[in-house]
């Protein structure tokens, strides 16, 4: 048994830290958030330079040999940076896709561009009405000639306003498939937003969209076990961004509560916060647990292990982001529901990243079914 | 015991529920209920309906205007209001100066300033809160210094308040000032009416987390106030700020309001699905709904019991009051939490238009029902009512010390 990173792992999540300190303050973010686009080109093609937009791909295509334990740092610190970009849609979730299911032609001509930064993708697979049920999927894949013809709606596709490309998956008569199109082709519409954390996404109609043979990736029919898994690991990396937000989020706390005085003493000597900052600390070790726990295993083979380590962690994280976030706010008073400090961004993101992709009442659910299994 | 309403209790909720059915505005419930923006005109509207029917102030005694409705008949009417979606009587004017302006203010203040309160004239706010003074309140440094003038003597006040809600529509505001920086720090403290048109004021908006400008700094550069805007005594403030915080807890409950808000939880329960089924079939969802209906049920008759004993001894409330305001803040904050939770992913849209009354949705997002909207900003919002008011820490403190005696 190890815990500890290795010396070129801790060397990226130090050179993160600084590019956070340095090039994305908190006020840097504030105006990107409200942007059009929402987010920061330049520090996209930093991403980039650093090789984390290349981390989880083979070296054949461009990539590091990176494990879901390196993702977890970088996520971490994308947590701690509040960053905006879509990593998780573009790399972790499509890219994963790809890595697990395309052809070499595909990882070839996509891979690589994702490494150089110069794609961004989103996957549209939910569905309105669908909640988080990941084979709940109602848009069509109609053969049509020698490729195929989508119709369908999906609903809050992450990423999907800068994307250049989509992974849409749609219902053949055998299962579900995942398609690649471009963003901008005919039949693709687009209803951008904002969300609560800054991020941008869309929901997005399907029209009569054709795509050729060469659009599918993986097996006809055979794209749930792919999708899965490609949730877990998009879920493996949503808890490892909360444990960096619950960290920076227990720090600037417990700044606030040394600074902070009230009845000629920092608040901070007051037993009652003194507890509730140690409960912060406790779930937030813990959270790191179970962050570390679902990294190591959603690189297993085994599917059932796999899906049962990351649905123990996004509910057990959940839960205890909820109680630090509820908290950091609360012991920050009045300055904690403001817009100006980093706090309520914080708390915002911590909220979101437990209602996407399962929340803690649908992972625990899902854990709790594998009792019966065993 | 009995835990039923009278027969005469029951008209009198009939008489309300008429009276809503007939005066209260579409447009304004239907903001209310949709969880839309309000605007000033919204509040100003409603009291002036109100006070039109004699209802303007339902917690005054009648010889200042009030209804002199004894503590269930508030409640009921309370509760019927929430139901049908009134906005919520902004507590400022009504609830936290009035009460002050009657037992302590003269004659003359009674006269100027409570008349205008009712009808819905002036808009109040408040001037408690400084950046360094919070839970610490009596540690509060605006300065107000006394000038005799042949003009007519007038304090001069400098200084920063904060947390000020809605003051940017505001006539008046009611301040504690530092009068005196001798002896003990409550021993020096003023209560001040200040005309919000005085020169010297300015008033800076501060935007909450959900994006809404709802509060404000107010910055006072020597702004002049006749004496005769002095509440009571001068250095005795402490003990009206006291008073005044006591009346703010009670309707701090908020059991109507939380009433209908369970009520549309279940209702977005039932038309949002999970596994194909209505929301509300699932078993972990739907206890999570009762856990919070049983907050509320046992709040309900909690309330009922601190207010009725209220309504014997004929006082302000006393401690009990800060249970109230703890299981009310937190019971509104479970009940967005879950609201938000109904939404899976559409939870995480933000869409700014879609909190105006005349958004006619969107047709590419037809799932993306308009009740969804408002919820999770309503949650971020509602963070600040277990800050507000006396935090729950220090409503916590008031319990160990003044029942408890620790």
């Amino acid at each position: 048994m190890d815990f500890n990173y290795t010396e070129e792992q801790l060397a990226l999540q130090d050179t993160l830290r600084r590019f956070y300190a340095r090039d994305y303050a908190f006020e840097q973010r504030r105006a990107l958030a409200k942007s059009a686009e929402g987010f920061s080109r330049p520090a996209w093609k930093t991403f980039a330079d650093f090789g984390i937009l290349a981390l989880p791909f083979h070296e054949d295509f461009g990539g590091l040999n990176g494990n879901a334990v390196d993702t977890m740092l970088v996520m971490e610190m994308l947590g701690r940076g509040l960053a905006l970009e879509p990593y998780v849609p573009t790399v972790a979730l499509c890219g994963g896709l790809i890595r697990d299911a395309g052809n070499t032609a595909q990882k070839e001509a996509l891979l690589p561009a994702i490494a150089g930064g110069e794609l961004m993708l989103a996957l549209a697979h939910f569905e309105p009405g669908a909640r988080y049920e990941v084979d709940r999927v109602a848009t069509t894949a109609t053969a049509s000639g020698s490729g195929w013809q989508l119709d369908g709606t999906k609903a809050v596709v992450l990423g999907a306003p800068s994307a250049d490309k989509l992974i849409v998956s749609a219902r053949d008569g055998k299962g579900l498939s995942l398609f690649l199109i471009d963003a901008k082709a005919p039949g693709v519409t687009l209803r951008a937003y904002p969300t609560q954390d800054g991020a941008r996404a869309a929901d997005i109609r399907l029209s009569k969209v054709a795509v050729g043979a060469d659009a599918l990736i993986g097996t006809a029919g055979g794209a749930l076990p792919v999708i899965e898994r490609a949730i877990d690991y998009a879920n493996a990396a949503l808890c490892a961004e909360a444990v960096g937000i619950m960290s920076a989020l227990n720090e600037v706390t417990l700044e606030y509560l040394k600074t902070r005085k009230q009845f000629g003493v920092p608040i901070g000597k007051f037993q009652a916060l003194q507890h509730r900052m140690a409960d912060m600390v406790i779930a937030t070790e813990q959270a790191r647990s179970m962050a570390t726990l679902a990294a190591v295993r959603v690189d297993s083979t085994d599917a059932v292990e796999r899906s049962r380590s990351v649905a123990a962690a996004k509910a057990y994280v959940t839960q205890s982001a909820r109680l630090v976030g509820q908290q950091a706010v609360q012991l920050h008073g009045g300055m904690g529901v403001v817009d100006e400090l980093n706090v309520a961004h914080y708390f915002k993101r911590l909220t979101m990243i437990g209602l996407t992709f399962g929340d803690a009442d649908y992972h625990l659910g899902k854990f709790s079914d594998t009792l019966l299994a065993a | 015991m009995d835990l039923n309403f009278t027969a005469a209790e029951q008209s009198f909720r009939e008489e309300v529920r008429n009276f809503l059915r007939a005066k209260l505005p579409a447009d304004i419930s239907r903001k209310v209920l949709g969880g839309k923006r309000l605007e000033k005109d919204d509040f100003v509207r409603w009291q002036q309906i109100l006070h039109a029917q004699g209802w303007g102030a339902t917690g005054w005694p009648v010889a200042f205007g009030g209804t002199g409705w004894n503590a269930v008949q508030q409640h009921i009417f309370d509760e019927e209001c929430a139901d049908a979606g009134a906005p919520l009587q902004l507590p400022f004017g009504l609830k936290m100066v009035a009460p002050v302006i009657m037992a302590f203010g003269n004659p003359a203040q009674q006269q100027r300033f409570l008349p205008r309160i009712i009808d819905g004239s002036d808009w109040w706010c408040q001037g408690y809160s400084e950046p360094g003074s919070g839970s610490d309140l009596a540690s509060l440094k605006t300065r107000a210094v006394r000038v005799n003038s042949p003009e007519g003597d007038h304090y001069v006040v400098t200084g920063q308040k904060t947390w000020n809600t809605l003051g940017q529509y505001a006539d008046w505001i009611f301040c504690l000032v530092r009068t005196s920086t001798e002896g003990r720090q409550q021993e020096g403290i003023s209560f001040l009416l200040i005309d919000m048109k005085s020169p010297g004021i300015e008033v800076r908006p501060i935007i909450m987390l959900d994006g809404e400008h709802e509060i404000n700094e107010v910055w006072f550069e020597d702004v002049r106030v006749p004496v005769q805007n002095l509440i009571g005594e001068e250095n005795k403030g402490w003990t009206y700020a006291k008073f005044l915080l006591g009346h703010e807890r009670t309707g701090i409950a908020g059991v109507g309001r939380s009433k209908r808000e369970l009520k549309k939880l279940k209702d977005i329960a039932k038309k949002e699905t999970a596994n194909g089924r209505p929301l509300i079939e699932d078993q972990r969802f739907r206890d999570r709904i009762a856990q919070v209906e049983l907050e509320l049920m046992a709040l309900e008759i909690t309330n009922l019991r601190v207010i009725s004993a209220e309504g014997e001894k004929k006082r302000a409330p006393g401690p009990e009051a800060s249970i109230l305001k703890i299981k009310g803040s937190e019971i509104q904050q479970m009940l967005t939490e879950l609201q938000m939770q109904t939404l899976g992913h559409y939870a995480l849209p933000w869409i700014d238009d879609a909190l105006d009354a005349d958004w006619a949705g969107d047709a590419m997002m037809e799932a993306y029902a308009d009740h969804a909207a408002p919820l999770s900003g309503r949650y971020f919002n509602v963070r600040k009512t277990t800050i507000y008011g006396g935090s729950n820490e220090i409503q916590k403190n008031i319990i160990s010390q003044m029942i408890l005696g620790l």
